[in-house]
C-alpha cells in the first residue's frame, strides 16, 4: 500500500514531522517497507510528440523517431515499439534518466548503427502497469508537450506493507486512523455535500439466489449527460504519485476512491448495458473478455456482474470491455458492491489474475462502506463531468450487525504481563472506531464493520497492547532452572554424529531432501518413488530415498571444481513413504581419491575399503558400542560394489543393522561420469542404534590390569579360501577369554606351497593371565587348544 | 715409586689416548682382564704376610676403584660423544611437509544450532522434532491457517498429492501441534529443524532451517516471551547490550504477534548487532492463539503461552557474515572450508559460544 503524506494529511490534522510519522506506522504495526524518493529524478520523464517514425535502416523491428519536447531541437530516437508512430503522443526519457523498473541510467547509444538520443517509454518501464507492449499513449494535448509527466510526485511516495488481516489499511483514512489512536493528529470527519439525486435510477439490478452466490451486497448509482475527461491536475498527480496511470475522469474516480476508503468501485457505460444487471454464478465455460485485453474461460461458481447478453464483469476482480467507459460516454452507472472473500480468492486464483480491487475484496472490505463510497464517488463525478445523478439502488443483505466482544479488564494483564484501565481500554478502542460500554465487569465492546480480523478478546488485546506501545512491556528475565534433559538420545546421537565424521577428515554438508529422481534411483533398494507434485525443477524433483542421492551429485561437483581426495558427508532424513514419519535419519558419507597424494614420506595409494570400513568402525565405537558387538558381514546392498562391501551389525548377522560400508558399485560411477572413479561410502542408521539402559559408568565392569607378563604366539594355519577370517578370529578369542587377550591377522597368503582351494592365515595370540606368569607349559597347553579348535571348527591345518 | 703408583701412572697416561670402544676394552683388559695388571696384583695379595697384606689391600682397591671409575667416565664420555656424532648424521629437514591429511569441518548451520540449543538448555528449554513430511492440518489448519490463505497455495508450498493433504513443513510450527497433542502442558520447547518453500532466488532457497520455539505454563506472559528473547538474542551474538524492538505484526498462530527487530550498524564491511542506526529483523514471535491451544485440547482458562520462529540459517549468515543463502546448500569444498568450524568446538557455556 502506497500512501504520500499531502494525501494523509486530509484525513489526519498533524503538525508531526514525516519522519515521526513513518516511525509511528512501523510501531503499530504498518511496516513501512520502502520510501520512494521521486522527487527531481521523475521530473525528467517529459511528455513528447512523435513527428516522424522512419523504419531503422539496419534492423526490421526498429524505427527511428524524430521526437520533439517543445524546443526547437528534434531528438533522434530508436525505438521498437510496434506503435511509435507520426503523431503519438508519449512518454520521452533523456539521457541520464533512470528507469524506475530496471534502474538504469540511460545513455547516449548506438544501436544499430543509428545513434539514440534517450528512450520511449512503456507502461511497464515506468512501473505504472504491467503492459510492456508498446509505448505509452497519452491523450494529453499538444500544450502540454515538453512538461513533466510525473509532476505531482515531488513528494514522497510510502510503501507500506500491510499483514494480511489489517484490510482496513488498504485504504488511506484506514492508515489516518491508525495513527490519529496512536496519538498522531487527528482524525478529520469528513463533510460530504449534500448531492442532488433527482433523476430516475435506469438500470434494474439483481442478486440472482444461488448456492454459494458470491455477492453479498450490490449498490449502485445512475448518472447521466456527464462529459467524461481528462481528470484535473489534482487529481492525476494524486494518481501518479502513487504508481498509477490516469486514465480518464471516470475512471480516474473509481480509483481515488478505492485508495481513499479502500472502496472498490467499478464504472459501466450504462448504455452498453443489455437491459438489466445481473449478479449471477458463470455458466461452465463461458466466455469473458476483461479489460486487461485477455479472454477468460470461467468455470461455474465464479461471481460475474451481468446483462441480458452476457458478462460484464468478474465482480470485485476485473471489468469488461463490452461495457467499459470510454472519453465519449454519457451515461454511466456506478458499482459499490461486497463480495465474499474467500469467493473472490478462488476466482483468482483459478484465472490466476491480480488486481487492486481482487486484493482489497480478498482481505475483507467494509460492508457498510457501500453508500459512502457512491457518495464521494458521485460526489466527484458531478463536480468533475457534470451529470445528473439517481438514488442509490442496494440489493442484497444490507443488515449486517456488528461484532460484540464482552472483554474482561485484567485478560490484558494476564495475558501481556502489565495493567491497563477500563478508561485507556475505552480510549484506545475508540480512537480505532470500536464502540465501547461500561458493564458491571466488563466492557461490551461493539467492533466496527471495516474490522473482520477482530472477533475474540485476544484480538482486543493486540489492538491494546499495539497502540498502547510494545515497549511498555517489562521483560520478565528467564529463570535459568532445567528440569528435562535438552537432547534425548536420539539427538545426542545425531550431535555426535557430525562431531565424530568431521574429526575423520569428512566435511559436512547439508543438501536438499528432495533431489534427481535419476539420480536417486541408482541408490534406492526399490522403495516406492516419493514424486513432488511441484517441484521447484525438474532435477528436484522426488523426496530423497537415499542419503547418496545428494552426496555423490555433490561429490562430482566438487571433483569437476578440481578437488581431489574428498570426504564429505551429510547427516539428514531419508524417505521410505510418502506419510509423515516414514524417514529416518542417515549418516551418509563418501570419500574418494588417495592416500597420502604426492607425499614425500609414504607411498601414495588409493582410498580402500578397509579405510572406509575404519572410519564406520570408528564412529560407531563413538556413538557407544563396544567394538566386540559389531558384527561385520559381507551382506550389502546393490548400490555397492558386491565384492568390496559389507554390513555392520549389532552383536550377530542378525542384529539390528548399523551401517554399510564399501566400494560405490562401478555401474553407478560409470553413470555419473565422474573425474575420479575411486569412490567409497558408508551409510550409518542411527534409529538402529540402542539406547543403553544404564549409564555407561554404571555398567562398565570394575578395572581390572594384570601385573604378570605376557607373551605372544604366532600361528600360521591353512584354511579354506572361501573361509572368513573375522570369523576365524572369533573362533581363536572364544578358545579362552581369560587368557586370550589378543587376535590379530597379520598376514594372508595364496599360491605356491598352499593347496588352490585354501589360503594361509598368520595371526598373532597375545596370552596373559591375570593371577600369574603364563609358563613355557601353560603356554604350549593354550596353543594346543587353540590348534585344535581352530582345526576342529573349520578344518583348518597348522602350517609346517 | 711403588708399583701400584706405577700401574696407576701408567693408567692415566693410556686412558687420556682412549677414543673408542674398543680401545676402551684393550685397556680394561690390559688392566682388569685375567692377566691384566690389577688382576696380577690381587694374586700376589695371597704371599704377601698378613701384616703388609691390609695396607696393600687396601690401597689396591683404592687403584681399582679409581681406575674402574675412570673407565666408566671415558665409557659414558665415548658413548656421548658417539651418539652426538650419530645424531649429527640423523639430522632431517623440519621444515619439510608432513603427510597430506584430509580436514573436516562442521556446517556452519549444524553449529549453529548447536549453539542455539546450548543458550536454550540454560534455561530450560529441550529439543523436539518432527517429521518433515506433515499433513495439511498440522502444519495449517490446526495452526489457525484459513482455508483460503496464501500459503496454502501451490506456488507457497511443496505438495506431495493433489489433494494437498500431504506437503512438505513450510515452517517448524507443525512441532508445536504434534508435541501438545502427545503430551501434557507445561511445555518448554525448541525445535531446529528443515522447512521447505516453493522458492529460489538469491535470498530464498527451496529448503531453509527454522528453530520453533514454544513455551505454554501457566501464567507465561508476553514480559517473558521478551525476557527469553532478549536473552536469547544477547547470548547468540554475544554482545552485552542489543537494542530490540517489538513490532506489531500477523501470524495465524499467534495473538497478538509481533516481529522483531535489533539495531545493527557496517563498521569496515562487517556487521556489528546491537547498536547503531539500522534495525534489521531477526524473528518472528507472538502469544499462541487460543485457537490453537484448542485445537490440541489445551484448557486455555488455565494455560497460555508463547511461541517464536527464528531463520536459523539468517542467523547463522549474520553472525559469521556469510553473503549468500544459497552457498549453505551447494556444498562447495572450499566454502565449507572457509565457513566450517571445528568439530573440536563444541559451544558451551562455560567456554563460551564460539572461538
Amino acid at each position: 500500500m502506497i500512501i504520500t503524506i499531502p494525501w494523509l494529511k486530509e484525513h489526519l490534522k498533524t503538525a508531526a514531522k514525516e519522519n515521526e510519522i513513518i516511525d509511528q506506522l512501523t510501531n503499530i504495526g504498518l511496516e513501512v517497507e520502502a520510501i520512494k524518493e521521486n522527487s527531481g529524478e521523475m521530473g525528467k520523464f517529459k511528455i513528447a510528440k512523435v513527428l516522424k517514425a522512419e523504419k531503422h535502416p539496419n534492423a526490421d523491428k526498429l524505427k527511428v523517431c524524430d521526437v520533439t519536447i517543445g524546443g526547437k531541437e528534434i531528438l533522434k530516437v530508436v525505438c521498437g515499439a510496434p506503435n511509435a508512430r507520426e503523431g503519438l503522443i508519449t512518454i520521452y526519457a533523456p539521457p541520464g534518466a533512470v528507469i524506475p523498473k530496471t534502474n538504469f541510467e540511460l545513455k547516449v547509444a548506438k544501436i544499430r548503427g543509428v545513434e539514440s538520443k534517450g528512450m520511449l517509454c512503456s507502461e511497464s518501464e515506468l512501473n505504472l502497469s504491467n503492459e510492456s507492449e508498446g509505448i505509452i499513449e497519452l491523450k494529453n494535448n499538444e500544450k502540454e508537450i515538453g512538461k513533466s509527466y510525473f509532476k505531482g510526485s515531488s513528494q514522497r511516495a510510502i510503501d507500506i506493507s500491510i499483514t494480511p488481516n489489517r484490510a482496513d489499511c488498504l485504504g488511506i483514512r484506514g492508515i489516518a486512523r491508525d495513527l490519529s489512536s496512536a496519538g498522531v493528529g487527528k482524525l478529520i470527519q469528513p463533510i460530504r455535500k449534500k448531492i442532488k439525486q433527482n433523476t430516475k435510477h435506469q438500470v434494474k439490478t439483481s442478486i440472482a439466489k444461488e448456492k454459494s452466490q458470491g455477492c453479498y451486497i450490490f449498490g449502485s448509482c445512475y448518472i447521466k449527460n456527464i462529459t467524461n475527461k481528462e481528470s484535473p491536475e489534482w487529481l492525476k498527480n494524486k494518481l501518479i504519485a502513487l504508481g498509477l496511470k490516469p486514465i480518464s475522469a471516470v475512471v480516474d474516480i473509481t480509483n481515488y476512491v478505492m485508495f481513499d476508503l479502500n472502496r472498490p468501485l467499478h464504472a459501466y457505460d450504462s448504455d452498453k448495458i443489455n437491459k438489466e444487471i445481473i449478479v449471477r454464478n458463470a455458466k461452465e465455460g463461458e466466455i469473458f473478455d476483461a479489460l486487461d485485453k485477455k479472454k477468460y474461460k470461467l468455470k461455474k461458481d465464479m461471481c460475474v456482474i451481468s446483462d441480458k447478453s452476457g458478462v460484464l464483469g468478474l465482480g470485485g476482480i476485473i471489468g469488461g470491455t463490452t461495457t467499459s467507459t470510454e472519453l465519449e460516454t454519457k451515461n454511466i452507472l456506478l458499482e459499490a458492491a461486497y463480495f465474499s472473500p474467500s469467493s473472490i480468492r478462488k476466482t483468482a486464483r483459478e484465472l490466476n489474475i491480480n488486481t487492486d480491487a481482487k486484493y482489497r475484496f480478498e482481505r475483507g472490505i467494509d460492508p457498510n462502506s457501500i453508500k459512502e463510497g457512491l457518495e464521494l464517488a458521485t460526489e466527484l463525478i458531478l463536480k468533475i463531468c457534470g451529470g445528473e445523478a439517481s438514488k442509490f439502488k442496494i440489493v442484497g443483505k444490507t443488515n449486517k450487525k456488528n461484532k460484540i466482544i464482552n472483554f474482561q479488564v485484567e485478560k490484558f494483564e494476564k495475558l501481556i504481563g502489565v495493567s491497563i484501565t477500563a478508561k485507556e481500554i475505552d480510549k484506545i478502542l475508540s480512537s480505532l472506531g470500536f464502540k465501547c460500554k461500561k458493564n458491571q465487569k466488563s466492557l461490551k465492546i461493539e467492533v466496527p464493520s471495516w474490522r473482520p480480523d477482530v472477533s475474540l478478546d485476544e484480538d482486543l488485546i493486540e489492538e491494546l497492547i499495539r497502540i498502547k506501545g510494545f515497549d511498555n512491556i517489562k521483560l520478565i528475565e528467564p529463570s535459568k532452572n532445567r528440569t528435562q534433559d535438552t537432547l534425548n538420545f536420539k539427538q545426542k546421537l545425531f550431535h555426535l554424529s557430525q562431531r565424530s565424521l568431521a574429526s575423520k577428515g569428512y566435511m559436512e554438508i547439508v543438501t536438499w531432501s528432495f533431489t534427481d529422481s535419476k539420480i536417486d534411483k541408482l541408490f534406492s533398494k526399490g522403495e516406492k518413488e516419493i514424486p513432488i507434485l511441484n517441484p521447484i525443477s525438474s532435477d528436484l524433483n522426488v523426496l530423497r530415498r537415499s542419503i547418496f542421492s545428494n552426496l555423490a551429485f555433490y561429490l562430482k561437483k566438487n571433483q569437476d571444481r578440481g578437488y581431489e581426495d574428498l570426504s564429505l558427508f551429510e547427516i539428514g532424513p531419508t524417505f521410505f513413504g510418502k506419510n509423515p514419519g516414514e524417514q529416518q535419519i542417515v549418516v551418509g558419507g563418501l570419500k574418494s581419491g588417495k592416500i597420502n597424494r604426492k607425499s614425500w614420506l609414504d607411498k601414495e595409494r588409493d582410498v580402500d575399503v578397509f579405510d572406509i570400513k575404519s572410519d564406520t568402525i570408528k564412529t560407531l565405537i563413538e556413538l557407544g558400542i563396544e567394538e566386540k558387538y559389531l558384527f561385520v558381514s559381507d551382506n550389502t546392498k546393490h548400490s555397492y560394489h558386491p565384492g568390496r562391501s559389507g554390513s555392520i551389525t549389532l552383536k550377530s548377522e542378525k542384529g539390528p543393522h548399523l551401517a554399510y560400508f564399501g566400494e560405490i558399485h562401478p555401474a553407478i560411477i560409470k553413470n555419473l561420469d565422474y573425474k575420479d572413479n575411486n569412490i567409497f561410502g558408508f551409510e550409518i542408521f542411527l534409529k538402529n542404534i540402542p539406547e543403553p539402559n544404564k549409564k555407561l559408568r554404571l555398567s562398565k565392569k570394575s578395572f581390572q590390569a594384570s601385573d604378570y607378563q605376557k607373551s605372544e604366539r604366532d600361528f600360521a594355519f591353512v584354511i579354506d579360501k572361501i573361509f572368513k577370517i573375522g570369523a576365524l578370529e572369533k573362533i581363536i578369542s572364544e578358545v579362552d577369554e581369560s587368557l586370550i587377550q589378543k587376535v590379530s591377522t597379520f598376514d594372508i597368503y595364496e599360491g605356491e606351497n598352499i593347496p588352490k582351494d585354501k589360503k594361509s592365515v598368520a595371526i598373532n595370540v597375545t596370552l596373559q593371565a591375570v593371577d600369574k606368569t603364563l609358563t613355557e607349559n601353560d603356554l604350549d597347553e593354550i596353543s594346543k587348544k587353540i590348534i585344535d579348535t581352530v582345526s576342529k571348527k573349520t578344518g583348518a591345518t597348522i602350517r609346517s | 715409586m711403588s708399583d701400584l703408583d706405577k700401574i696407576s701412572s701408567v693408567f692415566n697416561a693410556k686412558i687420556d689416548t682412549v677414543k673408542t670402544k674398543d680401545d676402551l676394552q684393550n685397556i680394561k683388559t690390559e688392566f682388569f682382564g685375567k692377566n691384566g695388571q690389577i688382576t696380577q696384583q690381587f694374586k700376589t695379595l695371597g704371599n704377601l704376610d698378613p701384616e703388609k697384606r691390609k695396607d696393600f689391600a687396601s690401597n689396591l682397591n683404592k687403584i681399582k676403584d679409581d681406575l674402574t671409575n675412570q673407565l666408566e667416565q671415558k665409557n659414558i664420555e665415548i658413548e656421548t660423544s658417539e651418539i652426538n656424532e650419530k645424531l649429527k648424521n640423523e639430522k632431517v629437514d623440519v621444515t619439510l611437509p608432513t603427510r597430506p591429511a584430509r580436514l573436516g569441518k562442521i556446517h556452519p548451520v549444524s553449529q549453529v544450532i548447536d549453539e542455539i540449543s546450548s543458550i536454550f538448555s540454560e534455561i530450560g528449554f529441550s529439543v523436539a522434532e518432527g517429521p518433515d513430511v506433515e499433513t495439511e492440518y498440522n502444519n495449517f489448519t490446526a495452526l489457525n491457517t484459513p482455508e483460503e490463505h496464501p500459503a496454502r497455495d501451490m506456488h507457497d508450498t511443496f505438495y506431495l498429492e493433489e489433494n494437498k493433504k500431504l506437503l512438505l513443513r513450510t515452517h517448524t510450527s507443525p512441532v508445536q501441534i504434534r508435541t501438545m497433542l502427545a503430551s501434557k502442558p507445561p511445555f518448554k520447547i525448541i525445535v531446529p529443524g528443515r522447512t521447505y518453500r516453493c522458492d529460489s532466488d538469491q535470498t530464498h532457497a527451496p529448503m531453509f532451517h527454522q528453530l520453533e520455539g514454544l513455551h505454554i505454563d501457566k501464567g507465561i506472559t508476553m514480559g517473558h516471551l521478551k525476557g527469553c528473547l532478549d536473552y536469547f538474542i544477547k547470548e547468540f551474538f554475544e554482545v552485552k547490550n542489543v537494542k530490540m524492538r517489538f513490532r506489531p505484526s500477523h501470524f495465524p498462530f499467534t495473538e497478538p504477534s509481533a516481529e522483531v527487530d535489533i539495531r545493527y550498524k557496517i563498521e569496515k564491511g562487517k556487521i556489528v548487532i546491537g547498536e547503531g542506526d539500522k534495525w534489521l529483523e531477526v524473528l518472528g514471535c507472538g502469544m499462541v492463539h487460543p485457537n490453537v491451544l484448542k485445537n490440541v485440547k489445551i484448557d486455555t482458562k488455565k494455560y497460555q503461552g508463547f511461541a517464536f520462529g527464528i531463520g536459523i540459517d539468517r542467523l547463522a549468515m549474520l553472525k559469521y557474515g556469510i553473503n549468500d543463502l544459497r552457498a549453505f546448500f551447494e556444498a562447495d569444498y572450499r566454502w565449507l572450508s572457509h565457513f566450517g568450524f571445528d568439530p573440536l568446538d563444541v559451544p558451551t557455556n562455560y567456554r563460551g559460544l564460539s572461538k
